[in-house]
């Protein structure tokens, strides 16, 4: 409450238990924390379903201690236990009341197996207890986070979230670095046995140590002091750039060959959603033109390529209609080109529409051209519903051939890095600050000098020429295009990721792809909660960090001014001004 | 006789039924500096966004230098060397203040897409170019190392003044200024004047400004104009217009605000 009597302690830490005891018997109803509880996060203690309570046990003492931040230490951790206490004696009457109510009929997933779970397989009043004891202990634990000085609070903090993820991901850590010689005996010794095993309690104790450690250890540098790097001379600085330039090379040429046929294409498909989040990035994220439709230039981009490279387009009961069966490559700049070409045509007619009324053209447009691809109309040519099979594939004369996911994996990533350089480049330029501007106040912009049209189609285009290359990519990797595969959702992925990465931030690209498209890939249990967690994602996203997991960072030229007395001389250019302005 | 920059003829701007500029005419003269004065609603802002393209009049034709800026758009006006500041400041605001001033040199950077992604040793050196231009202009309108603060992070006095900057920075032969010293304290105000008056001694910019404070009209202004409901109702030299009866009519109401308008500009001298 801002104005009149502060609220009490108590009724802070029951409201905030209520909602954090709501959230706990959501994800137990959906099915989310039996489903999870197949994954240990650490061997034999903890599962993921349980890691989800926990979280939310936390969060809720956290939020707690936070709200309450003026009043005296006592009284918030008091209100954080008694926050923790109110989701256990919720989930215990949930508990109690499954059997009497014959909630199963209703809800399908409060199964013996959730009760089992909650209650930590005891019944009655030792459930009641250690559920209780549970609630509060963890909550008070999230009360206590506040309290912690900044020096431990971030080691602390860093190194739980680092042992969850390891944990989370322990299978595919084991599967990447198997085929390393000698590292089965340190993965035997760090991770669990058998798959869904997470970390082990030694695995544990490393992780944590290592992450509390390095964070300590960047916490005590001085904030501005020099890195390592800066600190070398110029040739040396030189050479470590060489070196690290090196070293990133070689491990971008052995990743895939660690990580197997799986494990690549998930690489892969998290690399297709950077192409296209690097290129929203620049409409949405530069530009400020809401697009929703961006769908609509990865369809092109695969269909291109499906109907230039396919020797089987149109077939018809077995009917093969045409084919041309064209080089991938070729075929490839074409489906770039048409996708820019067509970012030019959408951007025509919507060039003087801003924000909500440009979001629903670019809606439409995005819907136009899947329905379009799945029509009869269109049968004879690119196949409607039964799609395009046998799309081509990539070669280097009779070197390489670009058709598992090991190979495309080289495709994708020298994408991105083109993608990314030409990203990174243009922000930093002119045309970046103009997008920039555009994004601000179209208007001063306008009356800066900037000629709108221009600058709106370029950005329509560069974004669309990344989406259709991702695309293009799509389509060969997977060797065929169905209208299916470009529904309104992967619009909503997109946008999506570079909100939870950040706007307009380029790491913020590579990092919301992972989390958005990656994780969910990785871990199968999260597919059917997919779109739940995503909203609820966005929420908290939107609640807690509405800037992105990685903002970006306003950069600093401008500590290297001279402040000399030139300042006071006029601007160059100035002198003569009816010279400087003689107009067109 | 001195040769003017600037001529408006029979210009007509209507909303609706209402004519907000209702067929003026308007002579400014080269290095001049030039006031636009006028109750609220009387038409001022209008005009600046009729001359700066922003809206296209109805009627009328608006000459600079031999172009017709009726027909452009507000990007070509700017480019042919008018710039402007704004009533309630525009800035981008989430960019940097320096950021603010790159945009305003847009007009006379080249750098295309290509160029850019490649790093062309041309456009390298153009953007060198345009950064210490940019620093010298934040520092001529006292903003040295403010260059990376945001925008909207600046003091409200930073703000009207990065606006300056920012319109100086496309060159211009014209300033268009609307209100600049507008919720600004009486010695902030004091500064401002004598800034704007730097700007066409220094550097020879026409200033056309609309400006509500008489201290400030009465002080800088050689040639005045007032509009009431569109129409110009007087134009003169500031002494002039303080003693024309229909001036103190329409914009102080009947009665003795004479008194208080002439104590104004007594207090300026």
């Amino acid at each position: 409450m801002d104005q009149g009597k502060p609220r009490h302690w108590l009724a802070v830490a029951l409201q905030l238990g209520a909602t954090g005891g709501l959230a706990a018997l959501l994800i137990c109803l959906v099915g989310m924390v039996e489903e999870f509880s197949k994954r240990y996060i650490i061997v034999d203690l903890l599962e993921m379903g349980q890691a989800m309570l926990l979280l939310i046990l936390i969060a809720t003492g956290y939020m707690t201690a936070r709200r309450l931040a003026d009043r005296p230490p006592r009284e918030q951790l008091l209100a954080s236990a008694v926050s923790g206490l109110v989701p256990a004696v919720m989930l215990f009457a949930l508990v109690l009341l499954i059997e009497p109510l014959n909630m199963r009929s209703v809800f399908l997933n409060a199964s013996p197996g959730l009760v089992d779970i909650l209650t930590f397989g005891q019944t009655g009043g030792a459930a009641l207890v250690l559920m209780a004891a549970a609630g509060t202990i963890q909550a008070l634990a999230g009360g206590v986070v506040p309290h912690l000085s900044p020096r431990t609070r971030a080691p602390l903090v860093q190194a739980i979230a680092w042992v969850g993820l390891t944990g989370l991901l322990a299978d595919i850590l084991r599967v990447t670095f198997t085929n390393i010689p000698g590292a089965i005996f340190v993965l035997g010794w760090m991770f669990g046995r058998g798959s869904g095993k997470g970390l082990s309690i030694p695995g544990v104790v490393v992780v944590f140590g290592l992450v509390a450690y390095a964070t300590y250890r960047r916490q005590k540098r001085p904030a501005g002091a020099p890195g390592l790097r800066s600190r070398l001379d110029g040739r040396k600085a030189r050479l470590v750039n060489i070196g690290l330039w090196a070293a990133a090379a070689v491990i971008l040429y052995l990743l895939p060959k660690l990580l197997g046929p799986y494990l690549s294409e998930v690489t892969n498909s998290v690399g297709l959603f950077v192409l296209m989040g690097l290129g929203l990035n620049i409409v949405v994220g530069f530009a400020g033109l809401l697009d929703l439709g961006y769908v609509a230039f990865y369809a092109i981009g695969a269909y291109v390529v499906a109907v230039l490279t396919s020797t089987a387009v149109g077939s018809e009961a077995g009917q093969i209609v045409w084919g041309p069966g064209m080089s991938f490559w070729l075929a490839l700049i074409i489906a770039v080109l048409i996708s820019v070409l067509a970012g030019i045509i959408l951007g025509v007619p919507v060039l003087n529409m801003r924000g909500d009324y440009l979001a629903i053209v670019t809606l439409g447009f995005g819907e136009i051209i899947r329905i379009l691809a799945g029509s009869d109309f269109l049968k004879p040519y690119i196949g409607g519903s039964q799609g395009i099979v046998q799309v081509g594939v990539g070669r280097i004369g009779g070197l390489v051939t670009f058709d598992k996911p090991q190979t495309v994996f080289y495709v994708v990533v020298a994408a991105c890095a083109a993608a990314g350089f030409i990203s990174w480049r243009l922000r930093d330029s002119r045309m970046g600050r103009t997008w920039k501007a555009l994004r601000e106040d179209e208007d001063v912009a306008q009356a800066m000098g900037i000629h709108l049209v221009s600058t709106k189609l370029l950005a329509f285009a560069t974004g669309a020429a990344f989406a259709g290359l991702s695309g293009a990519l799509f389509a060969s990797k997977i060797g065929s295009v169905y209208p299916h595969s470009f529904k309104l959702l992967v619009s909503i992925n997109v946008l999506s990721l570079i909100i939870v990465g950040g706007m307009g931030s380029l790491p913020g690209v590579f990092i919301g792809a992972l989390a958005l498209v990656g994780l969910p890939e990785l871990l199968r249990e999260f597919s059917e909660y997919r779109l739940l967690m995503y909203g609820a994602l966005l929420i908290v996203m939107m609640l807690t960090r509405p800037e992105g997991l990685r903002p970006e960072a306003t950069r600093r030229r401008e500590l290297h001014e001279s402040t000399g007395p030139e300042a006071e001389a006029p601007p160059a250019g100035m002198a003569a001004p009816g010279e400087a302005s003689a107009g067109d | 006789m001195t040769t003017s920059v600037l001529s408006a003829r029979k210009v007509t701007k209507r909303f609706g039924g209402l004519v907000a500029v209702d067929q003026l005419d308007l002579e400014i003269a080269d290095n001049a500096i030039h006031a636009v004065i006028g109750p609220n609603g009387s038409g001022k802002t209008t005009l600046f966004n009729c001359i700066t393209g922003f809206y296209r009049p109805e009627g009328g034709e608006i000459l600079f230098r031999g172009h017709h800026l009726e027909r452009f758009a507000s990007d070509r006006i700017t480019r042919l060397g008018i710039a402007r500041t704004y009533q309630n400041i525009r800035l981008f605001s989430n960019l940097t203040a320096l950021e603010n001033i790159l945009i305003g040199e847009h007009s006379h950077l080249k750098a295309g897409m290509f160029s850019a992604v490649f790093r062309l040793p041309a456009t390298v050196k153009e953007e060198e170019l345009a950064l210490v231009e940019a620093r010298r202009l934040l520092g001529y309108v006292g903003l040295s190392g403010k260059g990376d603060l945001l925008a909207k992070n600046l003091a409200y006095g930073d703000m009207r003044r990065l606006e300056i900057g920012r319109a100086l920075a496309s060159r211009p032969a014209m300033l268009l200024l609307d209100e600049p010293t507008a919720g600004m304290n009486p010695q902030e105000t004091r500064e401002m004047t004598a800034f704007i008056r730097r700007l066409r001694d220094d550097l020879g910019i026409t200033i056309l400004l609309i400006e509500h404070q008489m201290r400030v009209v009465m002080g800088i202004s050689e040639k005045v104009t007032v509009l009431d409901y569109g129409q110009k109702i007087a134009e003169g030299t500031p002494s002039e217009i303080q003693n024309n009866p229909m001036v103190i009519e329409a914009y102080l109401g009947k009665g003795s605000a004479s008194a208080v308008l002439r104590e104004a500009a007594a207090s300026a001298r």
